[in-house]
Protein backbone atom coordinates (compact mmCIF):
# COMPACT_ATOMS: atom_id res chain seq x y z
CA UNK A 1 0.00 0.00 0.00
CA UNK A 2 1.72 3.43 -0.94
CA UNK A 3 1.39 6.21 1.36
CA UNK A 4 -1.22 8.03 -0.70
CA UNK A 5 -3.45 5.39 -0.95
CA UNK A 6 -2.89 5.48 3.07
CA UNK A 7 -4.32 9.30 3.33
CA UNK A 8 -7.51 7.74 1.36
CA UNK A 9 -10.19 5.89 3.12
CA UNK A 10 -10.17 1.89 1.88
CA UNK A 11 -12.68 1.09 -0.96
CA UNK A 12 -14.45 -0.48 1.06
CA UNK A 13 -15.67 2.26 3.22
CA UNK A 14 -15.38 4.61 0.51
CA UNK A 15 -18.09 2.70 -1.08
CA UNK A 16 -20.49 2.02 1.92
CA UNK A 17 -20.39 6.04 2.75
CA UNK A 18 -21.60 6.73 -0.58
CA UNK A 19 -23.85 4.21 -0.40
CA UNK A 20 -25.51 5.18 2.40
CA UNK A 21 -25.24 8.56 1.39
CA UNK A 22 -27.82 7.86 -1.35
CA UNK A 23 -29.65 5.61 0.67
CA UNK A 24 -30.12 8.23 3.35
CA UNK A 25 -31.01 11.03 1.01
CA UNK A 26 -33.41 9.34 -0.69
CA UNK A 27 -34.90 8.07 2.34
CA UNK A 28 -35.16 11.68 3.69
CA UNK A 29 -36.83 12.76 0.68
CA UNK A 30 -38.98 9.67 0.56
CA UNK A 31 -40.09 10.23 4.37
CA UNK A 32 -41.51 14.04 4.24
CA UNK A 33 -43.12 13.43 1.38
CA UNK A 34 -45.26 10.78 2.24
CA UNK A 35 -46.56 12.23 5.29
CA UNK A 36 -47.75 14.97 3.00
CA UNK A 37 -48.78 13.11 0.48
CA UNK A 38 -52.89 11.77 -0.79
CA UNK A 39 -51.83 10.21 -3.82
CA UNK A 40 -48.30 8.93 -2.97
CA UNK A 41 -48.73 7.76 0.01
CA UNK A 42 -48.86 4.33 -0.32
CA UNK A 43 -46.39 4.17 -3.05
CA UNK A 44 -43.64 6.30 -1.22
CA UNK A 45 -44.86 3.72 2.04
CA UNK A 46 -44.29 0.81 0.54
CA UNK A 47 -40.35 1.91 -1.04
CA UNK A 48 -40.06 3.78 3.06
CA UNK A 49 -40.41 0.53 5.08
CA UNK A 50 -37.80 -1.89 2.78
CA UNK A 51 -35.89 0.81 2.40
CA UNK A 52 -35.36 1.42 6.15
CA UNK A 53 -34.44 -1.80 6.92
CA UNK A 54 -31.86 -1.89 3.84
CA UNK A 55 -30.42 1.11 5.60
CA UNK A 56 -30.03 -0.69 8.83
CA UNK A 57 -28.40 -3.57 7.18
CA UNK A 58 -25.53 -1.60 5.43
CA UNK A 59 -24.75 0.51 8.18
CA UNK A 60 -24.35 -2.81 10.50
CA UNK A 61 -21.91 -3.85 7.51
CA UNK A 62 -20.56 -0.30 7.62
CA UNK A 63 -19.74 -0.27 11.30
CA UNK A 64 -18.28 -3.75 11.07
CA UNK A 65 -16.19 -2.86 8.39
CA UNK A 66 -14.88 0.33 10.21
CA UNK A 67 -13.43 -1.41 12.88
CA UNK A 68 -11.62 -3.66 10.95
CA UNK A 69 -10.26 -0.64 8.41
CA UNK A 70 -6.80 1.45 8.83
CA UNK A 71 -8.34 4.49 8.80
CA UNK A 72 -6.86 7.67 7.20
CA UNK A 73 -5.05 10.43 9.19
CA UNK A 74 -7.08 14.37 9.36
CA UNK A 75 -5.77 16.71 6.95
CA UNK A 76 -2.84 18.50 9.24
CA UNK A 77 -5.00 22.13 8.95
CA UNK A 78 -7.52 20.62 10.98
CA UNK A 79 -6.98 21.97 14.93
CA UNK A 80 -7.92 19.56 17.88
CA UNK A 81 -10.99 21.00 18.13
CA UNK A 82 -11.90 20.44 14.86
CA UNK A 83 -11.33 16.93 14.83
CA UNK A 84 -13.13 16.11 18.04
CA UNK A 85 -16.07 17.96 16.42
CA UNK A 86 -15.66 15.68 13.22
CA UNK A 87 -15.57 12.34 15.68
CA UNK A 88 -18.68 14.16 17.78
CA UNK A 89 -20.51 14.49 14.41
CA UNK A 90 -19.46 10.73 13.02
CA UNK A 91 -20.54 9.18 16.41
CA UNK A 92 -24.25 11.07 16.38
CA UNK A 93 -24.57 10.14 12.42
CA UNK A 94 -23.81 6.94 13.38
CA UNK A 95 -26.27 6.47 16.11
CA UNK A 96 -29.22 7.94 14.25
CA UNK A 97 -28.75 5.81 11.07
CA UNK A 98 -28.80 2.92 13.66
CA UNK A 99 -31.44 4.38 15.73
CA UNK A 100 -33.95 6.02 13.16
CA UNK A 101 -34.80 2.62 11.43
CA UNK A 102 -35.19 0.33 14.72
CA UNK A 103 -37.57 3.47 15.48
CA UNK A 104 -39.50 2.99 12.63
CA UNK A 105 -39.29 -1.07 12.66
CA UNK A 106 -40.38 -0.74 16.59
CA UNK A 107 -43.62 1.81 16.24
CA UNK A 108 -44.51 -0.14 13.36
CA UNK A 109 -44.53 -3.03 16.50
CA UNK A 110 -45.85 -0.83 19.03
CA UNK A 111 -49.51 -0.65 17.05
CA UNK A 112 -49.28 -3.94 15.51
CA UNK A 113 -48.99 -2.89 12.05
CA UNK A 114 -47.79 -5.59 9.37
CA UNK A 115 -44.19 -4.86 8.59
CA UNK A 116 -44.38 -5.94 4.89
CA UNK A 117 -41.09 -5.83 2.72
CA UNK A 118 -42.15 -7.26 -0.39
CA UNK A 119 -44.48 -9.40 -1.68
CA UNK A 120 -45.69 -12.02 1.11
CA UNK A 121 -42.51 -11.08 2.95
CA UNK A 122 -42.75 -9.21 6.21
CA UNK A 123 -40.46 -9.09 9.72
CA UNK A 124 -41.21 -9.89 13.20
CA UNK A 125 -42.35 -7.25 15.61
CA UNK A 126 -39.63 -6.13 17.93
CA UNK A 127 -42.09 -4.48 20.67
CA UNK A 128 -44.89 -5.50 23.05
CA UNK A 129 -48.35 -4.35 21.59
CA UNK A 130 -48.93 -0.59 23.04
CA UNK A 131 -50.85 2.07 20.71
CA UNK A 132 -49.43 4.65 23.74
CA UNK A 133 -45.87 3.42 22.68
CA UNK A 134 -46.56 3.62 19.18
CA UNK A 135 -47.61 7.38 19.41
CA UNK A 136 -44.58 8.32 21.41
CA UNK A 137 -41.95 6.45 18.64
CA UNK A 138 -43.85 8.15 15.86
CA UNK A 139 -42.74 10.94 17.74
CA UNK A 140 -39.44 10.55 18.11
CA UNK A 141 -39.53 9.16 14.50
CA UNK A 142 -40.23 12.49 12.95
CA UNK A 143 -37.88 14.33 15.55
CA UNK A 144 -34.86 11.85 14.89
CA UNK A 145 -35.70 12.67 10.75
CA UNK A 146 -35.21 16.40 11.20
CA UNK A 147 -32.23 15.39 13.89
CA UNK A 148 -30.65 13.30 10.66
CA UNK A 149 -31.40 15.99 8.15
CA UNK A 150 -29.27 18.80 10.16
CA UNK A 151 -26.19 16.22 11.02
CA UNK A 152 -25.91 15.44 7.35
CA UNK A 153 -26.44 19.86 6.78
CA UNK A 154 -23.73 20.28 9.23
CA UNK A 155 -21.96 17.00 7.56
CA UNK A 156 -22.33 18.58 4.09
CA UNK A 157 -21.37 22.32 4.98
CA UNK A 158 -18.24 21.14 6.33
CA UNK A 159 -16.96 19.43 3.73
CA UNK A 160 -18.15 22.22 1.16
CA UNK A 161 -16.32 24.87 3.63
CA UNK A 162 -12.94 22.66 3.78
CA UNK A 163 -13.50 21.79 -0.19
CA UNK A 164 -13.90 25.37 -1.21
CA UNK A 165 -12.73 27.52 1.40
CA UNK A 166 -10.05 25.97 3.21
CA UNK A 167 -8.50 23.73 0.56
CA UNK A 168 -7.11 21.17 2.37
CA UNK A 169 -7.86 18.06 0.19
CA UNK A 170 -10.45 16.79 3.13
CA UNK A 171 -12.53 15.37 0.50
CA UNK A 172 -10.09 13.21 -1.80
CA UNK A 173 -10.24 11.23 1.47
CA UNK A 174 -13.57 9.58 0.46
CA UNK A 175 -13.52 10.11 -2.94
CA UNK A 176 -11.48 8.53 -5.49
CA UNK A 177 -7.90 8.92 -6.44
CA UNK A 178 -8.17 10.90 -9.87
CA UNK A 179 -10.60 13.74 -7.94
CA UNK A 180 -8.06 13.93 -5.27
CA UNK A 181 -6.60 17.44 -6.35
CA UNK A 182 -10.27 19.40 -5.83
CA UNK B 1 -16.97 2.96 18.01
CA UNK B 2 -14.20 5.28 19.44
CA UNK B 3 -12.37 2.45 21.16
CA UNK B 4 -11.56 0.46 17.82
CA UNK B 5 -10.96 3.77 16.19
CA UNK B 6 -9.04 5.78 18.13
CA UNK B 7 -5.55 4.09 18.08
CA UNK B 8 -5.16 3.87 14.06
CA UNK B 9 -6.23 7.30 13.98
CA UNK B 10 -3.48 8.44 16.13
CA UNK B 11 -1.51 6.06 14.25
CA UNK B 12 -2.25 7.66 11.22
CA UNK B 13 -1.69 11.18 12.54
CA UNK B 14 1.93 10.27 13.99
CA UNK B 15 2.45 8.94 10.45
CA UNK B 16 1.26 12.22 8.53
CA UNK B 17 2.90 14.51 10.68
CA UNK B 18 6.30 12.59 9.74
CA UNK B 19 5.72 13.23 6.31
CA UNK B 20 4.93 16.17 4.09
CA UNK B 21 1.76 14.87 1.83
CA UNK B 22 0.88 16.88 -1.02
CA UNK B 23 -3.01 16.81 -0.28
CA UNK B 24 -2.23 18.64 3.40
CA UNK B 25 -0.27 21.75 1.39
CA UNK B 26 -2.18 24.48 2.20
CA UNK B 27 -2.39 25.92 -0.78
CA UNK B 28 -2.22 29.84 -1.24
CA UNK B 29 -4.80 31.93 0.90
CA UNK B 30 -7.84 32.86 -1.24
CA UNK B 31 -7.86 36.23 -1.24
CA UNK B 32 -11.08 38.37 0.78
CA UNK B 33 -13.43 38.87 -2.04
CA UNK B 34 -12.63 35.19 -3.42
CA UNK B 35 -13.20 33.53 0.02
CA UNK B 36 -16.87 35.70 0.18
CA UNK B 37 -17.83 34.77 -2.93
CA UNK B 38 -16.95 30.81 -2.36
CA UNK B 39 -19.35 31.05 1.44
CA UNK B 40 -22.14 32.48 -0.83
CA UNK B 41 -21.76 29.52 -3.01
CA UNK B 42 -21.86 27.52 0.13
CA UNK B 43 -25.02 29.39 1.63
CA UNK B 44 -26.81 28.88 -1.68
CA UNK B 45 -26.28 25.35 -2.01
CA UNK B 46 -27.20 24.08 1.67
CA UNK B 47 -30.08 26.16 1.09
CA UNK B 48 -30.79 24.46 -2.01
CA UNK B 49 -30.91 21.20 0.06
CA UNK B 50 -33.33 22.92 2.86
CA UNK B 51 -35.36 24.62 0.31
CA UNK B 52 -36.10 20.72 -1.83
CA UNK B 53 -36.45 19.33 1.53
CA UNK B 54 -39.56 21.92 2.66
CA UNK B 55 -40.99 21.91 -0.65
CA UNK B 56 -40.76 17.38 -1.06
CA UNK B 57 -42.61 18.18 2.98
CA UNK B 58 -45.25 20.61 1.18
CA UNK B 59 -44.59 23.47 3.50
CA UNK B 60 -43.86 25.66 0.63
CA UNK B 61 -47.50 24.95 -0.58
CA UNK B 62 -50.08 25.97 1.91
CA UNK B 63 -53.06 24.92 -0.55
CA UNK B 64 -51.69 21.36 -0.83
CA UNK B 65 -54.28 19.07 0.86
CA UNK B 66 -52.33 16.78 3.33
CA UNK B 67 -53.56 13.79 5.42
CA UNK B 68 -53.05 16.70 8.17
CA UNK B 69 -55.11 18.87 6.32
CA UNK B 70 -57.54 16.80 5.75
CA UNK B 71 -58.08 15.49 9.66
CA UNK B 72 -57.93 18.62 10.75
CA UNK B 73 -60.95 19.72 8.40
CA UNK B 74 -62.66 16.23 9.87
CA UNK B 75 -62.07 17.38 13.34
CA UNK B 76 -63.33 21.39 12.60
CA UNK B 77 -66.73 19.63 11.40
CA UNK B 78 -67.38 17.13 13.68
CA UNK B 79 -65.42 18.24 17.17
CA UNK B 80 -62.31 16.61 18.52
CA UNK B 81 -63.06 13.77 20.82
CA UNK B 82 -59.56 12.77 22.89
CA UNK B 83 -58.62 8.81 21.81
CA UNK B 84 -61.37 8.19 19.62
CA UNK B 85 -61.48 7.82 15.50
CA UNK B 86 -62.03 11.20 13.15
CA UNK B 87 -64.78 9.26 11.56
CA UNK B 88 -67.04 6.78 12.40
CA UNK B 89 -65.96 7.61 16.09
CA UNK B 90 -68.76 5.20 17.68
CA UNK B 91 -68.42 1.61 17.48
CA UNK B 92 -68.27 -1.49 18.70
CA UNK B 93 -66.17 -4.58 18.40
CA UNK B 94 -66.56 -8.21 17.27
CA UNK B 95 -64.82 -11.66 16.55
CA UNK B 96 -65.54 -14.28 14.22
CA UNK B 97 -63.47 -16.25 11.69
CA UNK B 98 -63.67 -16.42 8.00
CA UNK B 99 -64.28 -20.10 6.37
CA UNK B 100 -62.98 -19.81 2.90
CA UNK B 101 -64.52 -21.78 0.10
CA UNK B 102 -61.36 -21.82 -2.04
CA UNK B 103 -63.17 -20.56 -4.96
CA UNK B 104 -61.49 -17.32 -4.76
CA UNK B 105 -58.25 -18.63 -5.26
CA UNK B 106 -58.82 -18.87 -9.04
CA UNK B 107 -58.82 -15.38 -8.76
CA UNK B 108 -56.16 -13.84 -6.34
CA UNK B 109 -53.17 -16.11 -4.64
CA UNK B 110 -53.74 -14.63 -1.13
CA UNK B 111 -53.52 -17.40 1.26
CA UNK B 112 -56.98 -16.26 2.88
CA UNK B 113 -58.32 -17.65 -0.52
CA UNK B 114 -57.25 -21.46 0.27
CA UNK B 115 -59.99 -23.13 1.25
CA UNK B 116 -59.55 -22.90 5.43
CA UNK B 117 -60.69 -20.82 8.39
CA UNK B 118 -59.19 -17.50 9.25
CA UNK B 119 -59.67 -15.59 12.42
CA UNK B 120 -61.22 -12.12 12.17
CA UNK B 121 -61.36 -9.43 14.26
CA UNK B 122 -63.68 -6.50 13.51
CA UNK B 123 -65.20 -3.45 14.43
CA UNK B 124 -68.94 -1.88 12.77
CA UNK B 125 -69.54 1.79 13.48
CA UNK B 126 -71.36 5.01 12.54
CA UNK B 127 -70.21 7.15 9.93
CA UNK B 128 -70.18 10.03 12.15
CA UNK B 129 -66.97 12.19 13.87
CA UNK B 130 -68.82 12.28 17.14
CA UNK B 131 -68.80 9.40 19.63
CA UNK B 132 -71.66 9.82 21.16
CA UNK B 133 -74.65 10.84 18.12
CA UNK B 134 -77.72 9.20 18.21
CA UNK B 135 -78.01 6.08 15.94
CA UNK B 136 -79.94 6.91 12.80
CA UNK B 137 -81.21 4.51 10.12
CA UNK B 138 -80.25 6.69 7.67
CA UNK B 139 -76.19 7.18 9.12
CA UNK B 140 -73.69 5.28 7.29
CA UNK B 141 -72.56 2.05 8.66
CA UNK B 142 -69.16 0.82 8.51
CA UNK B 143 -67.65 -3.00 9.38
CA UNK B 144 -64.13 -2.87 9.52
CA UNK B 145 -62.37 -6.63 9.56
CA UNK B 146 -59.32 -7.77 10.20
CA UNK B 147 -58.41 -11.65 8.78
CA UNK B 148 -55.20 -12.81 10.29
CA UNK B 149 -53.65 -15.31 7.92
CA UNK B 150 -51.49 -18.47 8.67
CA UNK B 151 -48.46 -17.17 7.23
CA UNK B 152 -48.83 -13.80 9.57
CA UNK B 153 -49.91 -11.78 6.47
CA UNK B 154 -53.22 -9.34 7.43
CA UNK B 155 -55.53 -8.45 5.59
CA UNK B 156 -57.49 -5.52 6.78
CA UNK B 157 -60.87 -3.59 5.03
CA UNK B 158 -63.22 -1.02 5.86
CA UNK B 159 -66.23 -1.60 4.37
CA UNK B 160 -69.75 0.46 4.43
CA UNK B 161 -73.65 -0.06 3.41
CA UNK B 162 -73.48 2.38 0.25
CA UNK B 163 -72.95 0.19 -3.11
CA UNK B 164 -71.22 3.18 -4.50
CA UNK B 165 -69.04 6.16 -2.98
CA UNK B 166 -70.29 9.64 -3.30
CA UNK B 167 -66.80 10.78 -3.87
CA UNK B 168 -64.66 9.72 -7.13
CA UNK B 169 -61.38 11.39 -4.64
CA UNK B 170 -60.34 12.94 -1.82
CA UNK B 171 -60.45 16.47 -3.04
CA UNK B 172 -64.39 16.02 -3.93
CA UNK B 173 -64.88 13.88 -0.26
CA UNK B 174 -62.99 17.46 0.75
CA UNK B 175 -64.51 20.17 -0.98
CA UNK B 176 -67.96 18.02 1.32
CA UNK B 177 -66.23 18.19 4.39
CA UNK B 178 -65.44 21.78 3.71
CA UNK B 179 -69.41 22.54 2.06
CA UNK B 180 -71.31 20.48 4.66
CA UNK B 181 -69.52 22.61 7.76
CA UNK B 182 -72.22 24.07 10.00
CA UNK B 183 -72.93 27.91 9.98
CA UNK B 184 -72.64 28.97 13.90
CA UNK B 185 -75.90 30.59 13.54
CA UNK B 186 -78.51 28.30 12.37
CA UNK B 187 -75.91 24.91 13.29
CA UNK B 188 -76.69 23.82 9.98
CA UNK B 189 -74.35 23.19 6.40
CA UNK B 190 -74.94 26.41 4.49
CA UNK B 191 -77.65 25.43 1.70
CA UNK B 192 -75.89 27.64 -0.92
CA UNK B 193 -72.60 26.19 -0.43
CA UNK B 194 -73.83 22.55 -0.28
CA UNK B 195 -75.48 23.72 -3.73
CA UNK B 196 -72.39 24.76 -5.36
CA UNK B 197 -70.95 21.66 -4.69
CA UNK B 198 -73.21 19.32 -5.85
CA UNK B 199 -72.87 21.49 -9.43
CA UNK B 200 -69.34 20.93 -9.18
CA UNK B 201 -69.56 17.24 -8.37
CA UNK B 202 -72.07 15.63 -10.77
CA UNK B 203 -70.74 12.57 -10.42
CA UNK B 204 -71.62 13.13 -6.28
CA UNK B 205 -74.80 13.64 -7.24
CA UNK B 206 -75.56 10.65 -9.60
CA UNK B 207 -74.33 8.63 -7.07
CA UNK B 208 -76.49 9.88 -4.50
CA UNK B 209 -78.69 9.06 -6.59
CA UNK B 210 -78.03 4.99 -6.82
CA UNK B 211 -77.45 5.01 -2.56
CA UNK B 212 -80.89 6.49 -1.82
CA UNK B 213 -82.84 4.28 -4.44
CA UNK B 214 -82.00 1.58 -1.50
CA UNK B 215 -83.61 2.29 1.49
CA UNK B 216 -81.15 0.72 4.66
CA UNK B 217 -82.03 -2.18 6.15
CA UNK B 218 -83.09 -2.37 9.68
CA UNK B 219 -79.77 -2.74 11.19
CA UNK B 220 -76.41 -4.07 10.77
CA UNK B 221 -76.87 -7.17 11.19
CA UNK B 222 -78.95 -7.44 7.68
CA UNK B 223 -76.94 -4.70 5.62
CA UNK B 224 -74.61 -5.88 2.65
CA UNK B 225 -71.04 -4.21 3.37
CA UNK B 226 -69.66 -2.94 -0.15
CA UNK B 227 -65.91 -2.70 0.05
CA UNK B 228 -66.37 0.18 -2.85
CA UNK B 229 -62.89 0.57 -4.54
CA UNK B 230 -61.54 -1.74 -7.06
CA UNK B 231 -58.66 -3.81 -5.96
CA UNK B 232 -56.32 -6.38 -8.39
CA UNK B 233 -56.40 -9.90 -7.90
CA UNK B 234 -53.24 -11.54 -8.80
CA UNK B 235 -53.47 -15.04 -9.25
CA UNK B 236 -50.38 -17.64 -8.85
CA UNK B 237 -49.93 -17.39 -12.18
CA UNK B 238 -49.69 -13.23 -12.35
CA UNK B 239 -52.83 -13.04 -14.22
CA UNK B 240 -54.28 -9.64 -12.84
CA UNK B 241 -57.94 -8.88 -12.52
CA UNK B 242 -59.74 -6.18 -11.29
CA UNK B 243 -62.19 -7.06 -8.17
CA UNK B 244 -64.29 -5.30 -6.09
CA UNK B 245 -65.81 -7.06 -3.07
CA UNK B 246 -68.91 -7.05 -0.26
CA UNK B 247 -70.42 -8.79 2.29
CA UNK B 248 -74.15 -9.58 1.67
CA UNK B 249 -75.80 -11.01 4.99
CA UNK B 250 -77.07 -14.23 5.80
CA UNK B 251 -79.82 -12.53 7.87
CA UNK B 252 -82.96 -11.57 6.30
CA UNK B 253 -83.40 -8.09 4.60
CA UNK B 254 -85.59 -6.40 6.68
CA UNK B 255 -87.49 -3.13 5.91
CA UNK B 256 -86.14 -0.75 8.14
CA UNK B 257 -89.91 0.25 9.16
CA UNK B 258 -91.13 -3.25 9.84
CA UNK B 259 -88.78 -3.91 12.80
CA UNK B 260 -89.94 -0.40 13.86
CA UNK B 261 -87.23 2.44 15.32
CA UNK B 262 -87.10 3.09 18.77
CA UNK B 263 -86.10 6.34 20.86
CA UNK B 264 -82.87 4.73 21.76
CA UNK B 265 -79.71 6.51 21.19
CA UNK B 266 -77.43 3.47 20.79
CA UNK B 267 -80.95 1.05 19.28
CA UNK B 268 -79.00 -0.06 16.19
CA UNK B 269 -75.84 -1.17 18.31
CA UNK B 270 -78.22 -2.53 20.91
CA UNK B 271 -80.24 -4.41 18.30
CA UNK B 272 -76.86 -5.50 16.85
CA UNK B 273 -75.27 -6.60 20.35
CA UNK B 274 -78.76 -8.84 21.34
CA UNK B 275 -78.78 -10.63 17.55
CA UNK B 276 -74.98 -11.60 17.66
CA UNK B 277 -75.74 -13.09 21.67
CA UNK B 278 -78.63 -15.02 19.98
CA UNK B 279 -76.88 -16.67 17.44
CA UNK B 280 -73.44 -16.12 15.48
CA UNK B 281 -74.16 -13.90 12.58
CA UNK B 282 -73.15 -14.89 8.61
CA UNK B 283 -72.44 -13.19 6.17
CA UNK B 284 -70.82 -14.16 2.14
CA UNK B 285 -68.13 -12.96 1.12
CA UNK B 286 -69.16 -12.10 -2.89
CA UNK B 287 -66.40 -11.22 -5.36
CA UNK B 288 -67.28 -9.51 -8.72
CA UNK B 289 -65.34 -10.10 -11.57
CA UNK B 290 -64.48 -6.62 -13.61
CA UNK B 291 -63.81 -7.18 -17.50
CA UNK B 292 -61.67 -4.85 -19.52
CA UNK B 293 -63.49 -1.25 -19.76
CA UNK B 294 -64.85 -1.42 -16.12
CA UNK B 295 -63.97 1.55 -14.20
CA UNK B 296 -61.85 0.57 -11.59
CA UNK B 297 -60.18 4.26 -10.79
CA UNK B 298 -63.97 5.55 -9.47
CA UNK B 299 -65.95 4.31 -6.86
CA UNK B 300 -68.93 6.74 -7.60
CA UNK B 301 -70.01 4.56 -10.76
CA UNK B 302 -71.25 0.82 -10.14
CA UNK B 303 -69.84 -2.08 -12.48
CA UNK B 304 -72.60 -3.21 -15.52
CA UNK B 305 -75.15 -5.81 -14.37
CA UNK B 306 -74.53 -9.40 -14.96
CA UNK B 307 -70.48 -9.21 -13.60
CA UNK B 308 -69.78 -12.78 -12.87
CA UNK B 309 -70.03 -13.39 -8.80
CA UNK B 310 -67.83 -15.61 -7.05
CA UNK B 311 -69.14 -16.61 -3.30
CA UNK B 312 -65.36 -17.41 -2.23
CA UNK B 313 -66.60 -18.31 1.36
CA UNK B 314 -68.62 -17.57 4.84
CA UNK B 315 -67.58 -14.40 7.77
CA UNK B 316 -69.35 -15.50 10.48
CA UNK B 317 -69.35 -13.44 13.86
CA UNK B 318 -69.92 -15.16 17.15
CA UNK B 319 -68.95 -12.44 19.77
CA UNK B 320 -69.38 -9.14 20.36
CA UNK B 321 -67.17 -6.75 22.80
CA UNK B 322 -67.00 -3.13 23.89
CA UNK B 323 -64.53 -1.32 22.02
CA UNK B 324 -63.18 -0.26 26.13
CA UNK B 325 -62.30 -4.08 26.24
CA UNK B 326 -61.37 -5.30 22.86
CA UNK B 327 -58.26 -5.36 21.28
CA UNK B 328 -59.91 -3.84 18.07
CA UNK B 329 -60.13 -0.15 19.14
CA UNK B 330 -56.72 0.04 18.70
CA UNK B 331 -56.82 -1.58 15.09
CA UNK B 332 -56.29 0.70 12.30
CA UNK B 333 -58.26 -0.88 9.23
CA UNK B 334 -56.55 0.73 6.54
CA UNK B 335 -57.72 -0.45 3.36
CA UNK B 336 -54.24 -1.20 1.87
CA UNK B 337 -52.87 -2.96 4.56
CA UNK B 338 -53.32 -6.21 1.65
CA UNK B 339 -52.04 -9.76 1.82
CA UNK B 340 -50.15 -10.69 -1.18
CA UNK B 341 -52.13 -11.54 -4.27
CA UNK B 342 -54.56 -8.38 -3.64
CA UNK B 343 -53.12 -5.18 -5.06
CA UNK B 344 -54.39 -1.64 -4.98
CA UNK B 345 -55.97 -0.35 -8.29
CA UNK B 346 -55.48 3.04 -10.03
CA UNK B 347 -58.55 4.32 -7.57
CA UNK B 348 -57.05 7.72 -5.95
CA UNK B 349 -59.45 6.90 -2.76
CA UNK B 350 -57.30 4.15 -1.39
CA UNK B 351 -53.89 6.33 -1.01
CA UNK B 352 -55.61 8.75 0.07
CA UNK B 353 -57.91 6.63 2.50
CA UNK B 354 -54.53 4.94 3.76
CA UNK B 355 -53.15 8.29 4.46
CA UNK B 356 -55.96 9.60 6.24
CA UNK B 357 -56.88 6.49 8.52
CA UNK B 358 -52.68 6.18 9.38
CA UNK B 359 -53.12 10.22 10.19
CA UNK B 360 -56.50 10.11 12.35
CA UNK B 361 -54.63 6.62 13.82
CA UNK B 362 -51.36 8.59 14.98
CA UNK B 363 -53.53 10.90 16.55
CA UNK B 364 -55.97 9.18 18.68
CA UNK B 365 -53.07 6.47 19.84
CA UNK B 366 -51.44 9.15 21.84
CA UNK B 367 -55.06 10.65 23.85
CA UNK B 368 -56.04 9.21 26.77
CA UNK B 369 -59.01 6.56 25.71
CA UNK B 370 -62.47 8.33 26.78
CA UNK B 371 -64.95 5.90 27.83
CA UNK B 372 -67.56 4.62 24.46
CA UNK B 373 -70.77 4.97 24.35
CA UNK B 374 -71.37 1.09 23.66
CA UNK B 375 -69.90 0.32 27.40
CA UNK B 376 -69.04 -3.12 28.83
CA UNK B 377 -72.13 -3.07 30.57
CA UNK B 378 -73.96 -2.21 27.36
CA UNK B 379 -72.67 -5.18 25.79
CA UNK B 380 -73.64 -7.62 28.48
CA UNK B 381 -77.02 -6.30 29.72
Amino acid sequence: MSATNRRQFPGSMRFLHWLTAALVLTMLGIGVAMVASLGDYHRLVSIHRPLGIAILIVVAIRFVNRLFSTLPPFPATMSERERSAAHASEILLYSLLFLQPLVGWGMLSAARYPIVMFGALHLFPILPHSVMLYAVLRRAHTFLAYLLFLAFLAHFGAVLFHTLIVRDGLLSRMVARRARDL
Amino acid sequence: MAAGEDPKTAQGSAESSGGAAPIEQRPAPLKGGSALARLAGIAVILLGVVGAFLYLGGWLSPQKLTPARFVDEFERVNGKYSGFRRNHAKGVCVRGFFDSNGQGARLSKAVVFQAGRVPVIGRFSLGNGDPHASDELSTVRGLGLQFSLSDGEQWRTAMINLPVFPFKDPQAFYGNLVASQPDPQTHKPDPAKMAAFAAKNPETVKALGIITSQAPSSGFENSTFYGLNAFRFVAADGTSTPVRWMFVPVQPNEAAGAAGTSQDKNFLFDALIASVLQHPLQWHLILTVGQPGDPTNDATIPWPEGREQVDAGTLTLDSVESEETSPARDINFDPLILPDGISPSDDPLLSARSAIYSQSFTRRAGETKEPSAITPSEVRK
